[in-house]
């Protein structure tokens, strides 16, 4: 189990004195369709992305707010991620990609029928991010765009 | 936000000491170090066990928010 007081001392007082946000959500949401019938989106924050997109900025003051689009036709194997943060383990990842954005495992459970469908566009997000202002103006309002245009049913999130 | 557009969704979380800060509407806490949201690397059946179980959270219509604990059975 990950407790804070576990982690090494930098990240330690930063994750005790980081001024956390709560956003306001609308109550009594929910699937609109059974789970085997749904479509379903997944959001990593493991800063994956295909060799063809161009790695997250690790140098950015607030850091990367950026996202990449990863299709649903992604090749696992072939990802790649700059996630500079030495406040986890990221041998996991590097061993098996689906420990944080599961799309093998989408398919699988599409194809033993408890869920619908992988959606055609899943989201690689860095973390990291000192100052989220600009990923809740910006980033997080053209992510739930592309959601609503690929008419996906439900969202996992996968922070790492 | 993804809420806002009537879109369900579901976090996993590693620290639940961040989830009770953040208050999500629905999150999935799993015992298992930073770096390894969904338990093992290349062990499908507990990954597949972690998402069914947020995922079928989806279902729930919530109003504060709500965290489950994922025990591997």
């Amino acid at each position: 189990m990950a407790k804070i007081s576990d982690m090494k001392m930098k990240y330690r007082i930063f994750m005790k004195t980081y001024k956390y946000r709560s956003l306001e959500w609308k109550s009594g949401v929910s699937l609109k369709k059974p789970l085997k019938d749904s479509r379903i989106a997944v959001v990593s924050t493991a800063g994956l992305h295909t060799p063809e997109q161009p790695p997250f900025k690790t140098d950015l003051p607030g850091g990367d707010f950026s996202f990449r689009v990863l299709p649903e036709d992604t090749d696992l194997g072939n990802l790649a991620t700059v996630h500079p943060s030495g406040s986890f383990d990221h041998s996991g990842i590097e061993a098996d990609a689906n420990l944080s954005f599961p799309l093998d495992r989408l398919r699988e459970l599409k194809n033993e029928g408890r869920i619908g469908e992988s959606a055609p566009r899943h989201l690689s997000f860095m973390g990291l991010m000192l100052s989220p202002e600009k990923l809740v103006e910006d980033s997080a309002e053209e992510a739930a765009d592309i959601f609503q245009e690929d008419q996906v049913d439900g969202v996992l999130l996968v922070p790492v | 936000m993804l809420e806002n557009r009537g879109i369900p969704a579901v976090s996993i979380t590693l620290l639940k000491e961040v989830t009770e800060k953040v208050k999500p509407p629905r999150s999935l806490f799993v015992p298992y170090p930073l770096g390894f949201p969904l338990g093992r690397p290349n062990d499908p059946e507990l990954q597949k066990k972690i998402i069914i179980e947020s995922l079928s959270m989806l279902s729930e219509e919530v109003t504060e928010s709500l965290v489950s604990d994922f025990i591997d059975k």
